[in-house]
């Protein structure tokens, strides 16, 4: 029998599919764990990132297995779409273990940036080589939820987590 | 009509949309003119989809026959389907996709700002989500019409010809019908003469940036949310619905 502690260690070491350097508990998807009375039955509840995100089904399946694994009779995962996903739901730790391969966590913009081109105007620093000479070469990278910047500083590409 | 019945459309209506405007930008997937730009409008499109479902999901919730999301996407017939006049029309060239996604998607978010305050929790809650999405695409959309507009002779005269070829199709997006006044009547759903401003002000904000002229005394094509569709829709759902249609309940 599991505790909700136990629930939660063992969901936090699933990574999201996209993202495997991340856990879907890193990124906020998992918003609820909720044992039955004789923690037979584990209900999940999660909320996608992306309306589009492909990742989704695949990760739904990956909890059931996980949980199964570790002897739990039941799974049931639920989805909420409300409140709504934001970057803001992703952790400390998280954001740090995107740094660390490469990928620039979100960073807000400025209250006062314009409604277009404001991508300019944003600084992210370089994963790589922390330095904030970078610039925006494109919206979407390898997943909805990323785009492409490069560091003018080290000449390296690099992958910017969107802020949303 | 029903409230539930009225939720029913026009959870359709609203999922067609997102349908129907996602599988024309899949169209350009392999044949986007750079490939950030295929990445863009494919991603875009995975939006749709995505939004698709969930508004489908909850049409199948309400309906209650048993359908899934799926039954309803793909075994529906064109006069069943509730989309926009708008988003079935063709991509033609980028300024045409371009255009047609700018004039959309600033509709989309000027109805999912109001939706959120929807009473129906569910809806309001999906709202929420759309909102940030589509002020993406609205961006994206409208970045490139500025950069159109500035351009070249060549790029200007291509996206002021999509400008004047498609405005025909805008007032549709503001029109109304039973199911309308029953959810206005709830609480659920808003008057679209509401967003007509909200839109205008979005869409000539980008038109003057981008240098364009608002078409004047254009003549208005209107009946999508009535099922009454432009040639166009019987084209995309026999591509879309081929195989289900084909082959009932084929799975892989």
């Amino acid at each position: 029998m599991l505790t909700k502690a136990e629930i939660w260690e063992c969901l936090s070491q699933i990574p999201d599919p996209d993202i495997p350097v991340v856990s879907i508990t890193d990124l906020g998807l998992v918003k609820e764990v909720t044992p039955s009375d004789t923690a037979e039955k584990v209900t999940v509840t999660v909320t996608p990132s992306y309306s589009g995100c492909p990742a989704m089904q695949l990760f739904k399946q990956e909890i059931i297995e996980a949980l199964k694994s570790k002897g739990i009779k039941e799974v049931e995962v639920k989805t909420v779409y409300s409140p709504a996903w934001s970057s803001n739901m992703i952790s400390e730790a998280g954001k740090e273990k995107m740094r660390k391969h490469g990928i620039a966590p979100p960073e807000a913009l400025a209250k006062d940036s314009p409604v277009f081109f404001s991508e300019t105007k944003r600084t992210v620093r370089c994963p790589w080589c922390n330095s904030t000479d970078t610039k925006h070469t494109s919206q979407f990278g390898s997943t909805p939820c990323k785009a492409l910047w490069f560091c003018n500083s080290c000449n390296q590409p690099f992958e910017y987590f969107k802020c949303i | 009509m029903t409230t539930k019945e009225a939720l029913y459309n026009f959870c359709l209506r609203l999922g067609d949309n997102n349908l129907i405007l996602g599988q024309r930008l899949a169209e350009w997937c392999s044949n986007g003119p750079i490939l950030e730009e295929d990445l863009a409008m494919t991603n875009m499109s995975l939006d749709n989809f995505g939004q698709a479902e969930y508004l489908y999901e909850y049409a199948a919730e309400l309906e209650g026959k048993g359908n899934s999301a799926d039954d309803l996407a793909f075994l529906r017939d064109e006069r069943e389907y509730f989309n926009n006049l708008l988003v079935e029309q063709p991509n033609g060239d980028f300024a045409v996709t371009m255009m047609k996604e700018m004039l959309y998607s600033s509709f989309a978010v000027s109805l999912c700002e109001a939706l959120s305050q929807s009473k129906d929790e569910r809806l309001s809650g999906l709202a929420v989500r759309m909102t940030k999405e589509v002020k993406y695409h609205y961006r994206h959309s409208s970045e490139w019409l500025i950069r159109l507009g500035n351009g070249t002779d060549e790029s200007r005269t291509r996206a002021q010809t999509a400008l004047n070829e498609l405005w025909m199709f805008t007032a549709d997006l503001f029109t109304m019908n039973q199911t309308d006044k029953v959810l206005v009547k709830a609480g659920i759903s808003v008057d679209m003469n509401d967003l007509l401003p909200v839109w205008r002000r979005s869409v000539e904000e980008v038109l003057k940036a981008a240098k364009f002229k608002v078409p004047q005394n254009c003549h208005m094509i209107t009946g999508g949310i009535d099922g009454q569709h432009t040639e166009y829709l019987g084209h995309i759902l026999c591509e879309m619905q081929y195989l289900q249609q084909a082959h009932p309940g084929a799975k892989w």
